[in-house]
Parts: structure tokens; C-alpha cells; sequence
């Protein structure tokens, strides 16, 4: 991997993801489980980062108030996939999205659609922790204030704590708010940066392998996190453990990558249904392979 | 279009949804202007350097409208030469000599042969007796030793003295190219305003003068700018630069690869390097005083060459090239440290290591392993170091660069000019043919800058590509 | 062992014993005498300075405290106050900070965060010989180009022909490079996984940069500020060309404010164009001129150290910030 420039980083990671489909399907993208529509909804949606096709024809229906996980071996597109649902993929140059990915009904790629509106309905969480080098106090308030937020400073105050509580960090950080957010482990710095994703009233939250990061305890902790949060937040999460999809998620959609005949590698979706279905009885012999560990 | 969340929370200290899309609308619209401005400052900067560049080369070409006093074709005609076919320049040695002996009083003409003669075995002016003397003084002119005139000089001397070419009034590149007739119409009113009381209106006439033209590197200096030149400046500023590599290189790259190879993280290792490290941003107007006072005066017995019996004449004070050439050699010290140890530093740990475990000494592994890696990176940084150091003026002018001398060095102990001393004097004078000289000067220094710097990257890329 | 590594352990011990190797010794000894000069090199600086300014306290005509609080500049009677030449030098170094800052850093801001590499790789070189160019053919430039410009534009009652505004505009010139770089520098280390952060919050690209990376990147930026006013404050050829040799004498409390003693458009020498006029002239050793000089210069050496230093300072924690 480069480390010349940012966007060069960002391809690498996503070039990593890779999908297909069993020759045997009936040659459309697996649907959804037929339900109502979802908070976020894909249709045939594919990635493309200039000619290369990093992710195709991906069509998902992520549930209102469900954990929704996405795993698949390196390089099958999971993460493109989770980057385009609050359009964090415009920021790579090269990057186009195809297909639409409906939020509460409306395109979020349509015309006239402001991505920065976009991010303030649909927050992210990253990999690796990422505070911002000001207080923690400041970490959470930032994105409140861009937003526009009018209120008084005890109204932040209040909303601070509401953030930190819903993140289950309050009890450690109450009396340190204004040191500085780097002052705190690797597991509460992950957990200050779901908080201040919850501070601007989000109502998707996005996490890319949020624990990968961090030793088992504080994996452990966020994950309770999420089962506290998703009965006031969806939460679509990234995860190459799939242990861990299995431990806190509602629906799985499992990606797969392989070689197609123009010499690309390009992640498809291989299947799409609730956990305990998927990792006990999945429908796709591929599937089956990856879970019982035969590759990834 | 806005994206609506029917469930969203209604908070009273959020902004309701028609807020926040005029917020929005706002925050993309300062967000543009920020863009804008940004790259607006960019593009300033960028203007500056072509309103420089644009400037020096507007003044060092262009209209000009002169007045001979003695007409060059009529002199060549006098001689019996076809005007049409032999221009001044052309004439034979003999025949230049001959006009100045005709044409100048014998007072100048001795003053003349004694800063330089003529010829190697004759002389013109002086009588051979008087000679003789002088030049067995304690102090003997310069003349006495250095090589005689050419044409080129001569040739200066005659336009200087006989043809004696008034510029009058100069119009800069751009205006000349587009309207000339201005200019005409300019100095025609000068003369009615009585502006040029000493000619009439039919002597002046207009031509294109190229002010930076190849005779302009040959020529010697004047104190008439109708025929300087900066070939005694550019003489100058070469010896300079010898002296300053000759001085910086050895004992710069020597403390770089004491500093980096050998020094242990001791007080004093750390004190030496935060030294260089403060002295890489001293002014340069302060390693001019220091050199006047050490370099001039207290060595004044060494730099003023009396030290050496050579042959090569002692400058009556230390006022000299050596002088000079010591102290920008101070002045590019730190720079040539500091970038020969980050040379040094990329040199990978492994080619070390690997000459240290064979059981060479550490000498042995610097000399043959880690110098020859280094070495590009340590040429382009000592050329780009040299390159700033022939660009300076305010240690010259206080080490005494020569406000006045038309003759070449003779060695490093004579009294000295350089580029930007004389771009500076000219640029002092409010006549504008100064300015134009001046102008002149400054595309020379920079093609000189150009070059040196242009020869340092094609090094870093040419051994760059190679190390991978 | 062969015969020949059997002599080489000859003085005494084993197999391992540390052998004498006097030419090793030599060039290291002389490696270290290079290093040596450099310190050779400032002390000579300090001391020369100090002596001559030493010299130059002792005369009778000079006084250490009239130095330093005289608000009179006029050597041929006897006024030797120094503050007449800081305020040429520091008015002329602000007016460049006032142009330089906005350019330099809106330049790096744009070359960090919006330029492409196409883009960067053509600004970058343009902005390298800005700073290369020397300073005589800046102070060329100041004089036939910018004071005419000024004089155009205010009127030439108005804008003396030397006047502080030229010589401020073009050093600013001179020196946004040092800050563009610098700043530049600290804008790109700040990681990327900052920016991503604050789009995934619902920001706009302004506030990503304005709110969160050039705040991260403050101690960088400041540190380019900082070299860049020192290297102003030491600048030379410019002020002693478009600045002239006046030294701007006042009287606090007498002279109107505004009207004179901050009169953009009237000439006010500075320290650095004293001593070059100074030693222009006829300079002869152990006058009151001569080592006048170095007290001045002795002066200018602290103002430039001290910048220099808190810049250090500033670069050394811009480095630390990331864990």
C-alpha cells in the first residue's frame, strides 16, 4: 500500500474488495427479503473508480432499527458499499456511483442532492478512532455547531452528555471534558467518536470495522454499544469477523469477489438475509464456504 | 432538494428543516468563495513573479535616442575604410589604438596605459624611462603586471572617448513595440522644454538598443552606461565562487559527515548542531560585518596579499576577492551542513551496517559506502547553497566590494566587484540608461541563477531515478 | 587466524583488543574540527559584535541608555538612539506580514487542500523561485516598478519617492514562499482521517478546512510565520533601495501619529539599510560611524536569534501533536 496521497490509500483499501455471482443463480442480483422498505434502500447500485468497477449491482434493504452487517473476504467491496450510502465515495475523485440508493424513500444520488446534507442524517465511524486534537468537550460540540446548532451553552452541555451518555462514556470522561480527546484509550476514543456521531441527531449510523482497532475488551464494550443504540439508531457495520456479525447483528449481507472474464475484480453481493439463517443454513454454496472458513 | 427524515427528533436547539437548508445553502456558498479567494492568492503570487520578470526585461531592451559627437562612420571613412563594409569594431588593433592616441589627452592616456597597456611590447602614452620606474615602486600600477587590451576593450575605450555616445532618453520593451511614435513625439519635446541643452534636435537619433546583448557580457564596467558592461562583475562573482566552494564545500561536508556519522547524542553534539541550525538564519548583512571586522581587518595581513610574494600584486588593504569570498563561504556554511547531512540521512542504515560488520572501519564504510550514495544529494545541495550565495549583495557591500574598478581580477588578492554589487550601484543612479543597465544585469544573474539551479535538478532526478 | 590477523593483535590481550588507528583518528579529528567552526563561527559573530559595540558604547559622544531610549537618529549631531531605525525596520517587516500571511497561507491552504497534483506540481516551482530570486533585483524591482505604481495610484504629493510602503510590499513578496512551504507542510501531516471525520459530520469543505486542519496545523503555520518575519526583519537590499536613508526621527507625543511617525508614504532608513549606507561610504576603522554598525547589528543579531528560536519551538511541537 502507497503512502503517497489519501485518495491513493482510499482506492487500495477498496480495491481489496472483490464479489461474484454462483453461475447456477437465476442472473439476478439477490433481493432483499421481501419486506417493507428499509430506513436505506440500494438499487442496482454499482461503484465505479474510473473504469475499474470496484462493486456491482448491489441491491440492499437495511431495516429501521436493526444491525445490518456486511462481511466478505479482502477486496469484495463491503466497505465501498457502506461509503456510498452517505456518499463519503464522492470525496475520491475518480470515484461514480450508478444506481440509487434511497434514503426514506428519496434518491440520495439524485440531482441537487447536497452530500453534506446527506452526512448529517447518515454519520460514520471509522476504523481506525479518530478524534479531532481538541477537548473532548469540542469533539462532540463540533458537529453540532456546523450543523447549526442555536442553542445556549448549557444546552451543549446538555447535549454533550446525552452523546456521551448514549455512548456509555460518560461516567469515565465527566470530569475531564476539556483535556484533550487523544488523553483516552484506544477503545474510549472509539467511543467518543460514536458519541460525537450520535451528537448531530443522526438516524443511520455507518461503522467501518469499528473494532478492529481495538483490543477484545473494548470490542466487547462497543459492542454492547451497538444493541444499546440500534433501538434509536440504524447502524449498518463493516466486519471481517465474522464472529462478530454473528454476535450483534439482525441481517447479514455476505459480498464476494472473483476474477470476471474482462480481468476485473469486481465485489458482488452473494446474499442477504437474518443472521442465525445465514450462518446456520445459508443459501449459497459460497456463502457456506466462507463461513465454514474454506477461504477469506 | 433537501432529504427529509419524517422520524427525525424535533430538538428546539437544532435548526427546523427550512433553517437548515437555507443554512446550508449559505455554508455552500462561502464555501465557494473561500475556494475562489484562495486560489485568487495563489494567482497573485504567481502575477508578482511575472511583474518582476516582466519589469527587468520591459527595461533591458528598447527604444533609445542618441547623439554621437563623433560619428562612427565618419571616423572609419576618415581612415580611408568603406563605412558600408567595416563598422568601428571591425578596425584593425593599430588602427583603434591610434584614434584614442589622436583623441585623448596625454594625462588620460598615461592613467590609461597604467591600469592596463596596450600593448605587450611597446607603450603608447608613457615613456619607456618612467616606466621603468614606476613599475619597480613599492606600488606599482597594475598595469605593470596584468595582460594587455584586447579588441573588445579598445573598442570600448574609442566609443567611450571619441565616438562618445550620448543616450539621451530610453523607452522601455513594450511601449517601444507598441508605440514608437511616442517616443519620437517625447523627445522631440524634450528638446523644446530645453531638456538637452547640449545638442540639437538633428544630432538625436532613434534606434533599437538591446541593453542585455552578448558584447554587454564582455565589456568591462564604465562610468558611461552607453558602454558598460559586467564582464569585470561576472569575473568577480566567478572568483567568488571558486572561493567559496573551495572553502564551504571541504568544511561543510566534512561537519555534515562528523555530525551524522560519528557525533554521539552528547551536550556538545547537540549545542553544535542547534548552532548551525541558528546560524543558517542569520541575516547575511551580519556574516558581511563579521567579515569586515575578522577577513579585512585583523587578517588583513593575509587577505590583502602581503603576506605572498607571488608575483600577483598586494591590495593596499584587505579589501579583497579572498576577503570577500571567505565571508560568503561562512554565509553558505550552514546551508551546505544542514543539506548535506539530510543527504547523509537518507542513506538507509543497512548499507552501514552492512559495511561495519564486514570489519571495516567506520571511515572505510563512509568513504566507500555511504559518500558515494550520498554524494548527489550533497552536490545538488551545495550547487543550490552556491547558487544563493552569488545572488548576494549585503555582505559584499560591507567587505568592501570596489564601488568603481574596470579592470578584471587579477587574482584573489585584487580589489573586487560582482553582479549583484554593480546591480545595485546602477540601480542606485537616477538616470534611467542606469536603470537600464541595471535591468540588463539582473537577466544576466538570473540566467546564471537558472542555470545552476537547473543543473542541480537534473542531478537529483538523474541519480534519484538511478538509486531506485 | 591467519598471520597476518595474528600481527594486527600484537599490542598485548586477545584476538579483540581495540588496535591503534591513528589515521582514523586524524580524520575523525578533523571531521570534528568542521563541526567545531560552526560554533567558531557564532562565537566570532557574538564577539566581534560585542567588542566593536563595546567600542562603540565607550566613546564619549554615546551613551548606553541614549541608545536604547533616544527616539533621534542623527549621527553628524550626536543623536544615536536606535529607536528611529527598529520602527523603520519593524514597520517595513509588518506592512510584508500584512501582505505575505493572507497570500502564503490561502496559497497553502489551496495547494494542500484543493489543488490537484497537476496543479500543485506547477505552483510549487513558481513559489520556489519567488524565493530565489536576489534581493537586489527585488529592491530593482521596488524602485522602478511598485513606488511609480504608488505614486500613480496616490498621487505623487502624496507617496515620497522613497517611501516604507514599497519596500513592505515587495519584501512581503519576498517571503510568502516561507510561509506558503511551511504552512503548506503542516497542512498536509495533518492525517486524513481528520478530514474524513468532519465530512461524515455533515460538513462543508470550508469548515473541514478552516475548523478542523488548519487548527490542527497551527504550530506549523505558526512557525512559517516566524521565520518569515525574521528573515524581513534582516532583509537588506530592498529597504536600502526603496526605503531610503532617512532614519525616521520622532518625538512621542509631539509628532502626529498617523500623519508621520506611521506615514506609510514617506522613507524610514532601517537598521539593516543603515549599516549597508554606512559601510557603502568611506569607512574608516574605529570611527564612531564604523562601530556604530556593529552596535546596530549586534542588535539585529538577538531580534533575528529570538524569532529563530520560537520558531524552532513551534516546529518542534507542530511534530509532536500526533502520537
Amino acid at each position: 500500500m502507497t503512502n503517497e496521497t489519501s485518495t491513493e490509500n482510499k482506492i487500495d483499501n477498496v480495491i481489496e474488495e472483490r464479489m461474484t455471482i454462483e453461475p447456477d443463480q437465476t442472473g439476478e442480483a439477490v433481493p432483499a427479503v421481501a419486506e417493507a422498505p428499509g430506513v436505506i434502500e440500494t438499487k442496482d447500485m454499482s461503484v465505479f473508480y474510473g473504469d475499474f468497477r470496484a462493486v456491482a449491482d448491489v441491491s440492499l434493504n437495511f431495516g429501521r432499527n436493526q444491525i445490518s452487517a456486511l462481511i466478505g473476504p479482502s477486496g469484495c467491496g463491503k466497505s465501498t458499499v457502506l461509503r456510498s450510502l452517505n456518499r463519503m465515495n464522492d470525496l475520491v475523485a475518480t470515484a461514480r456511483t450508478e444506481g440509487e440508493v434511497h434514503y426514506h424513500g428519496q434518491n440520495i444520488y439524485a440531482e441537487g442532492v447536497d452530500p453534506v446534507e446527506v452526512r448529517r442524517t447518515i454519520g460514520m465511524v471509522f476504523q481506525k478512532p479518530n478524534p479531532f486534537p481538541k477537548s473532548i468537550h469540542d469533539n462532540i460540540a463540533w458537529g453540532a455547531k456546523v450543523n447549526g446548532f442555536k442553542g445556549s451553552k448549557t444546552d451543549m452541555a446538555d447535549l454533550v452528555q446525552e452523546a456521551l451518555e448514549a455512548a456509555a462514556l460518560w461516567d469515565e470522561v465527566k470530569d475531564k471534558l476539556q483535556e484533550s480527546g487523544y488523553s483516552l484509550s484506544g477503545g474510549q476514543q472509539q467511543r467518543l467518536c460514536i458519541a460525537r456521531a450520535i451528537a448531530t441527531k443522526p438516524d443511520v449510523i455507518l461503522m467501518d470495522e469499528p473494532c478492529s482497532a481495538l483490543d477484545p475488551i473494548a470490542t466487547l464494550r462497543i459492542e454492547e454499544l451497538m444493541l444499546e443504540l440500534k433501538e434509536n439508531y440504524s447502524i449498518i457495520i463493516v466486519t471481517h469477523n465474522m464472529q462478530q456479525a454473528a454476535r450483534v447483528s439482525d441481517k447479514t449481507a455476505f459480498f464476494n469477489v472473483k476474477l470476471n472474464d474482462t480481468g476485473m475484480r469486481t465485489g458482488r453481493l452473494v446474499e442477504y438475509s437474518p443472521t442465525e439463517q445465514l450462518f446456520t443454513s445459508p443459501n449459497e454454496k459460497d456463502t457456506e464456504d466462507y463461513i465454514t472458513g474454506r477461504f477469506g | 432538494m433537501s432529504i427529509e427524515a419524517p422520524e427525525r427528533p424535533t430538538q428546539t436547539s437544532f435548526p427546523t428543516e427550512t433553517e437548515y437548508a437555507g443554512q446550508l445553502g449559505r455554508r455552500q456558498r462561502k464555501a465557494v468563495v473561500f475556494k475562489f479567494f484562495c486560489l485568487a492568492m495563489l494567482t497573485i503570487a504567481v502575477l508578482a513573479l511575472a511583474t518582476l520578470l516582466y519589469t527587468i526585461i520591459n527595461d533591458s531592451f528598447g527604444l533609445v535616442a542618441v547623439v554621437n559627437q563623433n560619428d562612427p562612420d565618419q571616423i572609419v571613412a576618415d581612415l580611408g575604410y568603406d563605412p558600408a563594409t567595416t563598422g568601428l569594431q571591425d578596425l584593425p588593433y593599430d588602427e583603434l589604438v591610434g584614434l584614442l592616441e589622436a583623441n585623448v589627452s596625454s594625462g588620460v592616456g598615461r592613467r590609461l596605459e597604467r591600469d592596463q597597456r596596450f600593448y605587450e611590447d611597446r607603450l603608447v602614452f608613457e615613456d619607456d624611462a618612467t616606466w621603468a620606474e614606476i613599475c619597480s615602486s613599492d606600488a606599482p600600477p597594475t598595469g605593470c603586471t596584468a595582460a594587455p587590451r584586447d579588441q573588445s576593450n579598445v573598442y570600448a575605450l574609442v566609443q567611450e572617448r571619441v565616438v562618445v555616445a550620448d543616450v539621451i532618453a530610453s523607452y522601455p520593451l513594450v511601449p517601444s513595440l507598441l508605440n514608437p511614435e511616442t517616443f519620437e513625439e517625447d523627445v522631440a519635446a524634450g528638446f523644446e522644454a530645453g531638456r538637452f541643452p547640449d545638442y540639437q534636435p538633428e544630432q538625436a537619433f532613434i534606434e533599437w538598443r538591446a541593453w542585455f546583448n552578448p558584447t554587454f557580457l564582455t565589456t568591462p564596467q564604465s562610468s558611461t552606461p552607453e558602454v558598460a558592461g559586467i564582464r569585470t562583475a561576472i569575473l568577480g562573482s566567478a572568483w567568488l565562487v571558486l572561493i567559496t566552494i573551495l572553502f564551504a564545500v571541504p568544511v561543510g561536508v566534512g561537519a555534515a559527515i562528523y555530525l551524522v556519522e560519528y557525533a554521539r547524542p552528547t551536550r556538545l553534539n547537540d549545542f553544535i548542531q542547534t548552532n548551525i541550525n541558528n546560524l543558517a538564519g542569520v541575516p547575511s548583512i551580519i556574516y558581511g560585518m563579521l567579515g569586515l571586522a575578522i577577513f579585512v581587518r585583523v587578517l588583513e595581513p593575509f587577505t590583502s596579499g602581503a603576506m605572498f610574494t607571488t608575483g600577483v600584486p598586494p591590495s593596499d588593504n584587505g579589501r579583497t576577492i579572498v576577503a570577500a569570498g571567505l565571508t560568503l563561504g561562512l554565509l553558505t556554511l550552514p546551508v551546505v551542513i544542514i543539506s548535506a547531512q539530510e543527504a547523509l540521512k537518507s542513506v538507509p542504515d543497512s548499507l552501514r551496517h552492512a559495511g561495519l560488520a564486514l570489519g571495516a572501519t567506520r571511515w572505510q564504510t563512509v568513504r566507500s559506502q555511504i559518500i558515494p550514495v550520498a554524494l548527489p544529494g550533497i552536490l545538488t545541495g551545495t550547487i543550490l547553497a552556491v547558487a544563493r550565495a552569488v545572488g548576494e549583495t549585503a555582505p559584499l557591500i560591507l567587505v568592501g566590494a570596489a564601488s568603481f574598478i574596470t579592470t578584471d581580477p587579477s587574482g584573489p588578492f585584487s580589489k573586487f566587484t560582482a553582479l549583484p554589487i554593480q546591480i545595485f550601484q546602477w540601480t542606485s543612479f537616477p538616470q534611467q540608461e542606469f536603470h537600464n543597465l541595471a535591468a540588463a544585469a539582473s537577466i544576466a544573474l538570473l540566467l546564471l541563477l537558472l542555470t545552476l539551479n537547473a543543473v542541480a535538478v537534473i542531478l537529483r532526478n538523474r541519480y534519484s531515478r538511478r538509486a531506485e | 587466524m591467519t598471520a597476518e590477523t595474528q600481527m594486527k593483535t600484537d599490542p598485548g590481550g586477545g584476538p579483540f583488543r581495540k588496535r591503534p588507528r591513528p589515521g582514523e583518528l586524524a580524520i575523525r579529528g578533523f571531521l570534528f574540527f568542521c563541526g567545531v567552526l560552526s560554533i567558531a563561527t557564532t562565537i566570532g559573530i557574538v564577539y566581534e559584535l560585542g567588542k566593536e559595540s563595546f567600542l562603540f558604547f565607550g566613546d564619549e559622544e554615546v551613551s548606553f541608555v541614549e541608545f536604547f531610549t533616544s527616539t533621534v537618529w542623527q549621527p553628524q549631531v550626536g543623536g544615536f538612539g536606535i529607536w528611529p531605525l527598529i520602527l523603520g525596520t519593524l514597520y517595513i517587516s509588518f506592512i510584508a506580514m500584512i501582505v505575505a500571511i493572507p497570500i502564503g497561507l490561502a496559497a497553502a491552504i489551496y495547494l494542500s487542500e484543493y489543488a490537484s497534483n497537476r496543479v500543485r506540481g506547477f505552483f510549487k516551482p513558481v513559489l520556489e523561485i519567488l524565493v530565489g530570486i536576489p534581493t537586489v533585483v527585488y529592491g530593482f524591482f521596488a524602485l522602478t516598478f511598485m513606488t511609480p505604481v504608488l505614486r500613480s495610484i496616490f498621487g505623487t504629493s502624496v507617496v515620497d519617492f522613497f517611501n516604507v510602503l514599497s519596500a513592505g510590499i515587495v519584501v512581503g513578496i519576498l517571503i510568502v514562499p516561507l510561509i506558503s512551504s511551511l504552512a503548506e507542510d503542516a497542512l498536509r501531516a495533518v492525517p486524513d482521517s481528520l478530514r474524513q471525520a468532519a465530512y461524515a459530520l455533515g460538513a462543508s469543505k470550508l469548515e473541514v478546512s478552516m475548523r478542523v486542519v488548519v487548527p490542527a496545523a497551527l504550530s506549523g503555520i505558526a512557525a512559517g510565520i516566524v521565520v518569515a518575519m525574521s528573515r524581513a526583519v534582516g532583509e537588506t537590499m530592498v529597504v536600502t533601495l526603496a526605503a531610503g536613508a532617512s532614519p525616521r526621527n520622532f518625538t512621542l507625543g509631539q509628532d502626529p501619529f498617523f500623519g508621520y511617525i506611521l506615514n506609510p508614504f514617506e522613507g524610514a532608513q532601517a537598521m539593516t539599510g543603515y549599516v549597508a549606507i554606512t559601510a557603502n561610504g568611506d569607512l574608516s576603522y574605529n570611527t564612531i560611524d564604523y562601530n556604530s554598525i556593529f552596535a546596530i547589528g549586534l542588535t539585529l543579531f538577538f531580534m533575528t536569534l529570538g524569532l529563530n528560536s520560537l520558531s524552532r519551538r513551534f516546529v518542534k511541537r507542530f511534530q509532536q501533536v500526533y502520537e
